[in-house]
């Protein structure tokens, strides 16, 4: 199990909520319609609190990534990837790519990404993406 | 604040660097903040600004003896030392000071009463990048680096070539951590840390430190040194965590402090004699001579597969070896400044002949933060 778990703010809840919903949400200003993340109460492109939360596709492609061969000791002792990904709605956020071989081969940039969420605990779940089937 | 209103006239590293396990995180600073106040013929009651990052100001002052006027606590990473000097120059352009220290030690070998740090679980970082694995800075920092090697067709092997040619440099640095000639297969063949970085591509860890002094231009030819003037400045700013870097193949801090420092000191880069590129992975040179101007978007490997940054090329840079083999204590910065001040005064162990201008130019955190200092010899 992972120790070094997110502790919600009251800006960030409702992303932590939705993650453990299995819900990708992400939040869209109203004014100027910019996506973004990770959340906060007001828009970084043109400051207006004006905004909607929903739930994004959860699709994403694979932007950029490591392969940690120096692992910390919660994330087990098999080299593993760490990933910055690019949501189909735009925003980037970082995860690790599961459900493949951690490999340069396995993990090739622009492929196709689905979220899984994996419950850590009774109040965080994380998201983390795979290789889209097919 | 004017071009070449500022001088630098002290300048000095610690006593010893490397492996330092007599002296903490603490006493690294003010060993370098004596030697460089022995170096300018200095004592403590003639300086009146402090500037420091890791330690707090008040603890080099009041462990010194120093009663500053004005002091700069700014801790942007490894590139505080550039943000510093800048903001030294302009205090003292200013009137707030006339004498301004400013001092980096870190134990990051030894580990001997560092600052330590704690990631805070609801901080951006704490929240949306540390539960994934993320650590030391080789799981961050490096995370843009595939991006870059797909999008401008620059390879594994460019970034070995960048460290055989800095091993090229430390070897000419008798206090350069590692010194034995290296080649490519043997940087390809180092243990991999985080792919696709592997052990050679990656800094030194170590102990040690370093520390300027700066005052007018006017006062600065009493002094014993040659003075080396402070040409051009820049900073620059862009996001706390990495995964909120805007595009992974180049950085807005380093373009905006690039900017700043080549307009302000009034010169191209086709006038640059010496470079210094804060270089805490391979890949980070590779950036700055882009995002510095010195040529296009994915033209960097060029510079090294013709060994034009490599001693005998047209543009030598990161003559100390860098962080991957002179020294890296953690908030490399101030090393790279050393390394600049030696040049201009004309005393480097790898000294460039003739060499007028030289352009330092530091990375802060994870591509978060820039300082670019330009300075010159002549008046």
């Amino acid at each position: 199990m992972r120790s070094a778990l997110p502790r919600p703010t009251p800006e960030t809840q409702n992303f932590w909520d939705g993650c453990r919903a299995s819900e990708l949400r992400l939040q869209r200003c109203c004014a100027c319609h910019q996506v973004y993340f990770p959340p906060r109460p007001f828009c970084p492109n043109c400051t207006s609190r004006d905004l909607e939360i929903f739930a994004a596709s959860g699709r994403a492609t694979l932007y950029s990534y490591i392969i940690n061969h120096r692992p910390l000791p919660d994330m087990g002792t098999e080299p593993h990837s760490i990933a910055v990904v690019t949501l189909e709605e735009g925003p980037r956020m970082m995860t690790n790519i599961i459900g493949c071989p951690q490999t340069p081969e396995a993990l090739q940039l622009d492929m196709q990404l689905q979220v899984v969420f994996e419950p850590q605990n009774d109040a965080i779940t994380l998201p983390l993406f795979k290789p889209t089937e097919g | 604040m004017k071009s070449r209103s500022i001088a630098v006239v002290g300048a000095a590293e610690t006593t010893r660097m490397g492996i330092v396990p007599e002296l903490s995180n603490l006493g690294l600073n003010l060993d370098a903040a004596l030697n460089a106040m022995e170096d300018a013929g200095l004592a403590p009651s003639d300086i009146d600004g402090v500037a420091t990052a890791g330690e707090h100001p008040w603890t080099i002052a009041a462990s010194l003896g120093i009663t500053p006027k004005w002091a700069d606590g700014t801790n942007v990473g490894g590139c505080s030392y550039m943000l510093h000097v800048r903001h030294a120059a302009a205090a003292i352009a200013a009137g707030y000071c006339s004498t301004v220290l400013i001092t980096h030690g870190e134990s990051g070998r030894s580990q001997i009463g560092p600052a330590r740090y704690a990631a805070n679980p609801a901080s951006l970082f704490g929240q949306f990048e540390a539960p994934y694995g993320l650590g030391v800075p080789v799981t961050q920092v490096t995370l843009p680096a595939m991006r870059y090697l797909k999008e401008t067709a620059t390879t594994e092997e460019d970034m070995a070539v960048l460290a055989v040619i800095q091993r090229e440099w430390a070897a000419k640095n008798p206090r350069a951590h590692v010194r034995a000639p290296i080649t490519v297969d043997q940087v390809l063949g180092s243990p991999m840390i985080a792919y696709p970085f592997r052990k050679l591509l990656c800094c030194l860890v170590t102990d040690g430190g370093g520390a300027l002094i700066l005052t007018s231009a006017e006062r600065a030819k009493d002094f014993p040194a040659r003075p080396v003037y402070i040409m051009g400045t820049g900073e620059g700013i862009e996001h706390p965590i990495v995964s909120m870097m805007a595009d992974f193949t180049t950085s807005r801090a380093f373009r905006l402090s690039g900017e700043a420092a080549f307009a302000s000191a009034g010169i191209t880069q086709a006038d640059v004699d010496h470079l210094m590129l804060y270089d805490p992975f391979a890949h980070v040179p590779f950036y700055a001579l882009e995002d510095l101007g010195f040529c296009k978007r994915g033209e960097a490997k060029y510079f090294y597969r013709e060994r034009r940054t490599a001693p005998g090329g047209a543009l030598p840079v990161n003559t100390n070896g860098g962080g991957l083999s002179y020294q890296h204590s953690g908030m490399y910065g101030m090393f790279a400044l050393q390394e600049s001040v030696r040049q201009m005064r004309g005393v480097a162990a790898a000294q460039i002949a003739g060499a007028k201008i030289s352009v330092c130019h530091g990375i802060g955190s994870m591509f978060s933060a820039a300082g670019t200092i330009i300075f010159t010899n002549e008046a």
